[in-house]
């Protein structure tokens, strides 16, 4: 008689409790009774916070979805880097990258995603923005170079009309840079105009620096004008009336406030080193998001309750098992997504439900092997054994095929000559991991539930199975686990 | 015992019967890049039509304006319409939905996507060497497996057969039906390139296996045997996937439609192409050799 893995079992059992309460969402509300008693209760799932010394390990133990799924917009910017030197791009990037960071913090969007990725001659910046009701203006917001400058009316000029507008004013009036950039600036701020329009207007306060330079330039220009200038372009000309040592300045422009708000949160981040520009765009709006998140998950759901069926009716009490470690890997598989944490999106989620139908295949193997080790004549134990022995060398090689395209798909190592697409990438990933896990529950698991719960009639080799005796099996198993033995 | 290799010239014919008419469309109308690879923009857009408007395709194309050049407008769904134009910027797109709502109906925006042309471009180069790099790896990988020569070209030709069946067959859909050829359509064919070579070696293992077992045996003898042991476990393996992938095809998205599509054809071919195309190879093979020698 074969030595029964009790032990193996009891701490898979384990592991398959522990993944099922990770995959449990963050609130479960129980409603119900039954005659006068009623519940009414919300089951909390504990977050997850281990610490080792300085190891910290956090997780919120939810289903990370990508934009394709919650909706959101994906953007490739390109930073025209023909302004730069050659030894400079790659940090001209990083700062780029840095203050793109801070305008969309200060924009207050959540779990934005931002990266470089530069490819020879190509410097690109990729914004995720999850959820952003305003696309135009969150690209408007991070794609401004926000170079603010002070400029001062040269000596002698041509006073224009008073009628005409900003733009055509400083085409005649030739303004000369002075030193007071935007760097000068400790704070941009948006206010109201109180005098007269109520029009949303940016404040600003200068650094210690910036004070003295612009108490210097104020203090020389009285009577004339003074402009101030955002990428090149003139946003406001205002009459000096007296120097000011206070060190504040108003923007007023013909600001709406959302304008105002982009502006005030440019300045705040900084401008950007190097112009970009928008060259990819993906946006999905969250109802196609949604809606494909259930329509798959019905999918999966439909797919899964075939292969259950068609595994039971196929295999019999073995199929059972078969399912039963399906569901393992079901389960052991989304608390992995949610440890990681794994971002899915639509191909990730692709991936796993395809991944569902490979899982068996272990199982099929080596069910099919050993129907052929019984059929030579072998006891039922012995062919057990044997075809999982023997289904392994094939089982091992059939997935290393598989492993090897998630790996090129996957491009681990961001090698610039493969894709990075996310799409892909997203497939690749949890396929291989769905491979990887199948490998696991289609062999460690199946065998052990099999060693553990399976029996049949020795004597009657080969023969139809018994099937497994349910009530009779629990209590035995039960029985040991109290007694031990 | 069923003597599957005798068949085998049906085989074939039946590979041809499928290969021929997609392999002509691929030279005849080729396949349809998607703007993943040729930069473009999609807008996908749910219209509730105002009383008296209709969403027409000319009045959709009006409404996009001069400047914007549109390739092509579908409908995808019930009061969702998808169009393909040259790629556009946010504040175009914007300006377009504006002068629907306006003219139209309600709109509702489902999906937007714009490539530029030099993004697409180098897409296309890190597919191909993507391809290239994955097809190596398995040709590595069948190469080490299968140390006999043999077997190794064999189990590439079944592979080659299922590339040309996948493109065709996309080829023809892209030529009748206007489907794309994407990024996830090239996930697919790679992913079905390991499911073929997956099948491969299961089948070619246990020819291996039975000849070390009955070395006196007709070669053609232990492949129809390995077929009839392997055939439950190919069948019913590939059946699960094809479960699962058919209920993603029938229920799931929209999105992913042809993606599914894809790895079900590949799922069907590269399990025939395994027991069908593969060992019969094999047999052909050692009948030639035997000849020669």
């Amino acid at each position: 008689m074969y030595k029964k893995p009790r032990k193996l079992f009891l701490s898979l059992i384990g592991l398959a409790l522990v993944a099922l309460i990770i995959d449990l969402p963050g609130e479960l509300p129980i409603r119900g009774g039954i005659g006068p008693l009623r519940i009414d209760t919300v089951i909390r799932r504990p977050l997850l916070n281990l610490g080792v010394g300085q190891l910290r390990f956090r997780r919120d133990l939810t289903i990370h979805q990508g934009l394709d799924l919650k909706g959101g917009t994906h953007l490739v910017f390109e930073a025209d880097m023909s302004g730069i030197e050659e030894k400079d791009r790659e940090d001209a990037l990083r700062s780029s990258e840095e203050i793109i960071s801070r305008r969309v913090d200060l924009y207050g969007i959540a779990e934005p995603l931002i990266q470089t990725a530069n490819n020879k001659d190509q410097y690109r910046i990729i914004v995720e923005l999850a959820g952003v009701a305003n696309t135009k203006q969150a690209i408007d917001l991070i794609g401004k170079t926000a170079q603010l400058d002070f400029r001062e009316e040269p000596g002698e000029n041509n006073q224009p009309s008073a009628t005409e507008s900003l733009e055509a004013e400083t085409s005649i009036i030739k303004y000369q840079p002075t030193n007071l950039t935007g760097k000068d600036l400790a704070r941009a701020q948006v206010q109201f105009d109180q005098s007269q329009t109520g029009k949303p207007v940016v404040a600003l306060s200068f650094t210690a620096e910036g004070k003295d330079k612009f108490s210097q330039i104020t203090s020389r220009n009285v009577g004339k004008r003074l402009a101030i200038f955002l990428d090149e372009s003139p946003l406001t000309a205002p009459t000096v009336q007296e120097e000011i040592t206070s060190g504040n300045a108003v923007i007023t422009g013909d600001f709406t406030l959302e304008e105002a708000k982009n502006l005030a949160i440019q300045l705040n981040a900084g401008a950007l080193p190097v112009p970009i520009k928008v060259i990819e765009q993906r946006s999905v709006g969250a109802t196609l998001g949604q809606d494909s998140v259930v329509k798959s998950l019905e999918a999966g759901a439909i797919g899964l309750t075939i292969v259950i069926f068609f595994m039971a009716a196929t295999y019999g009490w073995l199929g059972v098992i078969a399912d039963a470690a399906l569901l393992v890997y079901g389960i052991i598989t989304l608390a992995i997504y949610k440890l990681v944490p794994i971002t899915v999106t639509l191909p990730g989620l692709t991936g796993f439900i395809l991944s569902v139908g490979m899982a068996v295949d272990a199982n099929i193997l080596i069910f099919e092997r050993m129907k052929e080790e019984e059929r030579s004549g072998k006891k039922w134990r012995a062919a057990m054994e044997l075809g999982f022995g023997r289904a392994w060398d094939s089982i091992k090689d059939a997935n290393t095929a598989t492993l090897l395209t998630c790996f090129v798909l996957l491009n681990p190592f961001e090698w610039t000559f493969l894709p990075t697409s996310g799409m892909a990438r997203g497939f690749a990933l949890t396929l291989g991991i769905g491979v990887l896990i199948s490998l696991f529950t289609g062999i460690v698991v199946t065998r052990t539930f099999l060693r553990v719960l399976y029996e049949r009639d020795e004597t009657k080799q080969g023969g139809e199975p018994r099937g497994i005796q349910w009530s009779a099996k629990i209590g035995r198993i039960l029985a040991k686990i109290r007694g031990g033995r | 015992m069923i003597r599957f290799m005798r068949f085998k010239l049906l085989y074939f014919a039946l590979s041809l019967a499928v290969i021929l008419p997609g392999a002509w469309s691929l030279v005849r109308f080729g396949l349809r890049p998607a703007i993943d690879f040729t930069g473009g923009a999609l807008i996908e857009l749910e219209i509730q039509p105002h009383e008296g408007k209709q969403v027409t395709e000319s009045a959709l194309r009006d409404l996009v304006g001069q400047d914007v050049e549109v390739y092509a407008v579908q409908q995808t769904g019930e009061g969702t319409v998808m169009l393909r134009t040259k790629p556009i910027s946010e504040d175009q797109k914007l300006a377009f939905t504006d002068r629907v709502k306006e003219q139209l109906g309600g709109v509702v925006e489902r999906r937007f996507e714009s490539v530029g042309p030099t993004i697409g471009r180098e897409l296309l180069q890190k597919t191909v060497m993507a391809v290239v790099i994955a097809a190596l790896l398995i040709l590595i990988y069948v190469a080490y497996r299968f140390k006999e020569l043999k077997y190794g070209i064999c189990a590439i030709l079944a592979m080659f057969h299922d590339t040309l069946v996948i493109l065709g067959s996309f080829s023809l859909l892209g030529h009748f039906l206007g489907v794309e050829v994407d990024t996830l359509f090239v996930t697919a064919v790679l992913t079905i390139l390991s499911f073929s070579v997956h099948d491969t070696i299961v089948v070619y293992d246990r020819i291996r296996e039975s000849r070390k077992r009955h070395p006196q045996a007709h070669y053609e003898e232990i492949v129809n045997l390995a077929v009839a042991e392997t055939l439950g476990r190919s069948l019913n393996n590939s059946l699960t996937i094809i479960f699962m992938l058919t209920a993603l095809l029938l229920f799931g998205g929209v999105t992913i439609r042809w993606f599914a599509t894809a790895l079900l054809i590949g799922t069907v071919t590269g399990t025939y192409s395994s027991t069908f195309t593969a060992a019969p190879l094999l047999v052909i093979w050692e009948n030639f050799k035997r000849r020669k020698s």
